[in-house]
């Protein structure tokens, strides 16, 4: 679905973004990019939209090579790759309806079936009752809602969240986890850029760390042993009693997970 | 559709730039309007002198009938020659009656025998009055001849110059409202260039993206031929009475609807062009 090879972006200044990174993500697959600051994780995700050209190297998504894209087939490549940006890029202007309402407008998609589609994706990540509203008006975690909403008009094959955690609490960090799961399950493949180390133990998906624009590790399998998946809840288990009341969307997700 | 609501809601959200480029247009269309008017008259107006006899030849008394048939044949045969009018001395008393009669000392003093019988010749083209002219004087039978070539070469001189002062100033004008046109539209494509930048991530094609302004330029020449055309049709229409008695005798005015209405029609072709082809530049600077 999405394959690099020993791609390279380098930037005008001669500092590189990513460094011959090679990866490969199946169908449905759930990736977690982590690393610290500058690693590269959101310049791979701009690679992966055609935000950016690669200097070097392949990248293909669904078999086609994005590298040498025409530029007039690269809204047809946006429209299979869903994004939550990390600055999420809602328009201040617009009602969280009519954000949505954007990218449906743009295909040219009739009125009605677009209005429709955008109040189910609204009710399906919980903010249709904050349609009318102006972003300023939204909390951080509904806007992040909005923007994983917005993401997900098109119903792409790929979503690529960057850093869709950051800034929020605990508790709304594993809502919007949660809603990234069940859009998981639902068939979409998955890539999320992030810090929240928490949410990468909890989890135990494939992980791919980034350091200085190279691969550190890439565990194509969940990252954990059983012993260490107990260590791991339990420590989560623990910092969440410090915080006097667990999460539910927490609890929700690794209720599942464990389920598995 | 879309594109007409998204370039109505710039219009909408930026109403001082939309005034500005919509007054430059119209100043614009203005001077097209006002001189094209000075053209279409003009060139009547010269039409009207061109038509009139131009050359009068004035015969001797002693020239028969006879005499200036001949003459009137031979001029006719130059080819050169629309028209001629014999007018003998009794029409020529006539006509000096008419136009003397609120002055009874001057019609007493003359008399039929004191006006000569003349020749009034029109050419075909204003070109040919010299020709005609020699022609006329060489004749024994002509005493004078008087013909209004200097009036008409004034006055094709002054519309010759009109036409390229209003030439002039209108490609200045164009050029001016162009480039104000590419900087207003430059400016609101800054304004809203985190908007396309999402637009853009977010699968807009380029001319999804194009299409408003594009729209919004040609809007605003629209606006303006319509106010200019409007502004200088109304103020022609109300000058009219006092043009009349301007040029009296003149048939230029009222001018014909049907020249009014050809007039904003490619009026509002020019502006189309013109909005189009400032915004295409805006959008060619600023949106790459």
């Amino acid at each position: 679905m999405i394959q690099l090879v020993e791609v390279t972006k380098t930037f005008g200044t001669g500092s590189s973004g990513i460094e011959n990174v090679s990866l490969s993500i199946d169908r449905g697959e759930f990736v977690f990019l982590v690393g610290p600051s500058g690693s590269g994780k959101t310049t791979l995700l701009r690679l992966l939209i055609r935000d950016m050209v690669p200097t070097k190297g392949l990248i293909s998504v669904n078999n086609v090579n994005i590298g040498n894209l025409p530029s007039d087939k690269i809204p047809h490549l946006r429209k299979q790759i869903g994004v939550v940006f990390q600055d999420l890029k809602m328009l201040t202007d617009r009602t969280i309806f009519e954000n949505i309402l954007l990218p449906l407008e743009m295909a040219g998609i009739s009125d009605n079936e677009a209005k429709k589609k955008a109040e189910d994706i609204m009710s399906q990540v919980g903010i249709l009752d904050h349609a009318h509203k102006f972003p300023v008006q939204l909390s951080g975690g509904e806007l992040q809602r909005a923007a994983i909403a917005r993401a997900l008009v098109f119903s792409p094959d790929i979503l690529l969240a960057d850093e869709p955690t950051g800034n929020l609490d605990n508790t709304t960090s594993w809502e919007i986890i949660k809603i990234l799961q069940d859009i998981n399950k639902a068939g979409t493949t998955v890539l999320m850029a992030t810090h929240n180390m928490d949410v990468v133990v909890s989890l135990n998906k494939r992980t791919v760390t980034l350091e200085k624009g190279k691969i550190a590790q890439d565990t194509k399998k969940p990252v954990k042993s059983e012993k260490e998946e107990k260590e791991g809840k339990e420590h989560s288990e623990k910092k969440h009693h410090e915080e006097k009341k667990e999460p539910e969307g927490e609890a929700e997700v690794k209720k599942e997970e464990e389920s598995k | 559709m879309k594109s007409i609501k998204t370039m109505w809601k710039h219009v909408r959200r930026s109403p001082y730039q939309a005034l500005a480029a919509i007054l430059i247009m119209s100043l614009t269309f203005l001077s097209i309007s006002f001189f094209s008017f000075v053209i279409f008259g003009s060139s009547r107006v010269i039409s009207y002198f061109e038509s009139k006899p131009q050359v009068t030849a004035f015969f001797k008394e002693d020239a028969t009938q006879e005499n200036i048939d001949g003459l009137a044949d031979a001029v006719k045969q130059s080819g050169k020659v629309a028209s001629v009018k014999f007018v003998s001395k009794q029409e020529a008393l006539e006509l000096y009656k008419r136009q003397n009669q609120d002055d009874p000392l001057l019609l007493d003093l003359v008399t039929e025998d004191i006006l000569p019988a003349s020749l009034e010749i029109a050419t075909t083209r204003i070109e040919d009055l010299n020709d005609v002219s020699t022609q006329l004087q060489q004749s024994p039978f002509v005493s004078e001849v008087v013909y209004q070539k200097d009036v008409v070469d004034t006055l094709s001189s002054w519309i010759g110059a009109l036409r390229k002062i209003g030439f002039v100033l209108t490609i200045l004008l164009a050029t001016v409202s162009v480039f104000i046109m590419v900087i207003i539209i430059g400016f609101k494509i800054s304004q809203k260039k985190d908007e396309i930048e999402v637009m853009r991530l977010l699968s807009a094609t380029k001319w999804y993206v194009r299409w408003p302004f594009l729209l919004e330029g040609i809007f605003y020449g629209v606006i303006g031929a319509l106010i200019g055309w409007v502004i200088s049709t109304g103020t022609l229409l109300y000058a009219t009475p006092l043009l009349e008695s301007f040029l009296k005798g003149i048939p230029l005015l009222p001018v014909s609807p049907l020249f009014l209405i050809v007039l904003l029609v490619a009026e509002l072709v020019l502006a189309v062009i013109l909005g189009a082809f400032s915004s295409f530049l805006a959008v060619l600077r600023y949106l790459k």
